[in-house]
C-alpha cells in the first residue's frame, strides 16, 4: 500500500495533541495515556471524535508509548496486544469513515549508542507493535517525535514488514538555529536517510512553534522525493497561575497554514498545546484557500 | 605528557583515556593534576564545541564516558589524598515524568566536569528529593522535566524542600525541553540550563556563589 490516495488530496489536515486532551478528561499525572485504551476507551474516543468533528482528515491513535520497552516502564507490557488493538479500533470508530487512521508509534526512550538497549531489542519491539496495529486495521503507521536516526531507521524497517506505508517524523529543536535533532542531524540528513530506509513520508513534529517549522518543512521537502508531514507545537508554554499555558490562539496558529502549504507540507496538524479548536481554525483557513 | 589523556577524552576514545591514565599514574603524575590539568579542560573543550555546534549529544556522551572511565581509576587515589569533588549533586526527573535521556546526559556531563552525582532516576516524588538532600547534603539539586504537564512538579519539589526547612542548604537547577528562564524565576529555582553543557557552567557558577549560613 502507498500514500498516493492521501498525497493526491494534499494538503491533508491531521489532528492535534492527545495527551493534554486526555488530561482534561481526568488522566492523572504520570499515568500512562495508552493504558486508557482499556481503562477509559470512551474518553479516548471522545478526543479522537473531537478532531474528526474539527475537520481532521487523518487522525492518529493513542498508542505512542505502546511498544514493549516503554509499556514495561508503566507496568503494562502484558497488555501490549490489547492496548494496540483497542487504540486502532477506538480511532476507527471515531473516524466513522470520515477520516483515515494512521497508527502512532514513538521512541523507546532508551539510547542505543549508550548501550541501554540493542538493535535487536528495538527492532523486535517495533515489529511486534507494528504488527498489532496492522492487525487492527490501521491505514498507515507513523513514528512520531523521533530524535535518533539509528532508532528511527530500525523502526521504519521493522514496521515495513506489515506492508503498510510507514511515515516518520523527527523533533528539530537543537543547536543555535534550532534546526537539528538532539543527535545533531539536519533536516537534509534526516530526509535522505529515511528515504533510503523506505519511509513513505518524512516530517517534523513537536519541538518548535509553527512559524519556526516553516523553513524545516521546506528543507525536508527539497531533500528527498517523500511527502512531508508537519505537526508543530503551539510554541513554548508560559506559566499562568502555576499552570503551564500555551499563549498562541487557534486563529494565530492557523494564520501560518498558507505559508506551510506553500513550503510543501502534504500532511499538516499540531502537536503539544494544540486542541480541536486549532484544527477547526486550520480547516477554515484551508477552505478559504481553495 | 598527559596531553594524550586530554586528546583521548576530547575524541571520546575510552580505551585511549584508560591507557593514558594508567601510564600517567605509573609515571607518578599527581592524580589531582591529572584531573585539573587534563580531564576538566578536555570536558570544558567538549562543552565549548557543543556550544558552537561542532559537537552534538553523541560526541558529548562518548567524551563523558571516556572521562568517567579515567576518573574511575583516579578517584580512589583522590579520595585517599583527601581531595574533594567539584561539588555534590542530586539529580532526578520530577514526579509524573518518566523521561530520563536528558537527565542522564546532564548527569554524565556533571560527572565529566568533576562533580559527584547522585542520580535518583525518573518519576521522583518531592519527598524523595527531601530525603536525599537530608542524607547526602548535596550542594546542588538538579530537576528535569520533558513534559509540559510535569513542569508543576518542579515547583512542588522546591516547595517540599522549603517546607522541610532545607531549601537554603542547596541551589536548585532546572532544565528540560519546555523549560525557560522565565519559568525558573517564577518557581524560585536558582538557575536554568538550556543544555547539558550550559548546565555544567551554571553548576560551577552556583558553587562559587556565596552559600548562606546554615
Amino acid at each position: 500500500m502507498t500514500l498516493d490516495k492521501w498525497v493526491a488530496r494534499k494538503p491533508v489536515l491531521t489532528d492535534g495533541a492527545w495527551g493534554t486532551e486526555l488530561q482534561r478528561r481526568g488522566l492523572g499525572l504520570g499515568e500512562c495515556p495508552d493504558g486508557w485504551n482499556l481503562k477509559k476507551p470512551e474518553a479516548v474516543e471522545s478526543v479522537a471524535k473531537a478532531y474528526v468533528d474539527a475537520g481532521s482528515q487523518v487522525i492518529l491513535t493513542n498508542t505512542f508509548r505502546s511498544n514493549r520497552i516503554t509499556l514495561a516502564g508503566h507496568g503494562l507490557a502484558d497488555r501490549i496486544r490489547e492496548i494496540n488493538l483497542e487504540g486502532v479500533r477506538i480511532s476507527r470508530r471515531a473516524a466513522a469513515g470520515q477520516a483515515g487512521v494512521f497508527a502512532s508509534l514513538g521512541p523507546t526512550g532508551k539510547m542505543l549508542m549508550m548501550g541501554e538497549t540493542s538493535e535487536a531489542e528495538i527492532s523486535d519491539a517495533f515489529r511486534e507493535q507494528a504488527q498489532f496495529l496492522a492487525e487492527a486495521g490501521a491505514d498507515a503507521l507513523i513514528f512520531e517525535t523521533m530524535s535518533d536516526l539509528a532508532e528511527a531507521r530500525l523502526g521504519v524497517m521493522a514496521a515495513l514488514s506489515t506492508q503498510l506505508p510507514v511515515l516518520v517524523s523527527f523533533v528539530f529543536d537543537t543547536g543555535k538555529q534550532k534546526d537539528r535533532t538532539m543527535m545533531g542531524h539536519s533536516p537534509e540528513q534526516v530526509a535522505q536517510k529515511m528515504a533510503e530506509a523506505g519511509a513513505a513520508a518524512v516530517g517534523a513534529n513537536c519541538g518548535l512553534g509553527i512559524a519556526e517549522c516553516i523553513p524545516i518543512c521546506e528543507r525536508l521537502r527539497v531533500s528527498s522525493s517523500l511527502p512531508v508531514w508537519i505537526k508543530p507545537n503551539a510554541g513554548l508554554p508560559e506559566v499562568v497561575d502555576g499552570v503551564p499555558t500555551y499563549r498562541i490562539s487557534p486563529e494565530e496558529y492557523a494564520s501560518h497554514v498558507p505559508a506551510m502549504v506553500k513550503a510543501g507540507a502534504t500532511f499538516f496538524g499540531g502537536c503539544c498545546g494544540t486542541q480541536p479548536s486549532f484544527i477547526a481554525a486550520c480547516a477554515r483557513r484551508l477552505a478559504s484557500m481553495i | 605528557m598527559s596531553k594524550e589523556l586530554y586528546d583521548a577524552i576530547l575524541a571520546g576514545n575510552m580505551k585511549g583515556a584508560i591507557a593514558a591514565t594508567e601510564k600517567a599514574l605509573a609515571d607518578k603524575v599527581d592524580p589531582l593534576e591529572l584531573v585539573q590539568r587534563f580531564m576538566v579542560p578536555a570536558m570544558d573543550e567538549v562543552g565549548r564545541r557543543f556550544e558552537c555546534e561542532e559537537y552534538f549529544v553523541p560526541e558529548m556522551l562518548i567524551s563523558a564516558r571516556a572521562m568517567k572511565s579515567s576518573l574511575m581509576l583516579v578517584r580512589p587515589l583522590l579520595t585517599a589524598s583527601g581531595a574533594q569533588p567539584a561539588g555534590r549533586v542530586i539529580i532526578g526527573t520530577v514526579k509524573g515524568d518518566l523521561h530520563d535521556i536528558g537527565k542522564n546526559i546532564v548527569a554524565s556531563m556533571l560527572e565529566g566536569g568533576g562533580f559527584e552525582v547522585v542520580d535518583l532516576g525518573a518519576d521522583v516524588a518531592p519527598d524523595k528529593f527531601v530525603t536525599a538532600v537530608k542524607e547526602k547534603s548535596p550542594h546542588l539539586v538538579c530537576l528535569s522535566a520533558l513534559l509540559t504537564v510535569t513542569m508543576p512538579s518542579m515547583k512542588t519539589t522546591i516547595d517540599a524542600l522549603q517546607q522541610a526547612g532545607i531549601r537554603q542548604q542547596v541551589k536548585v537547577l532546572i532544565g528540560g525541553a519546555p523549560i525557560t528562564q522565565h519559568f525558573a524565576d517564577q518557581i524560585g529555582a536558582d538557575g536554568y540550563g538550556e543544555n547539558a553543557a550550559s548546565a555544567v557552567t551554571l553548576a560551577r557558577k552556583l558553587m562559587h556563589a556565596e552559600r548562606p549560613a546554615q
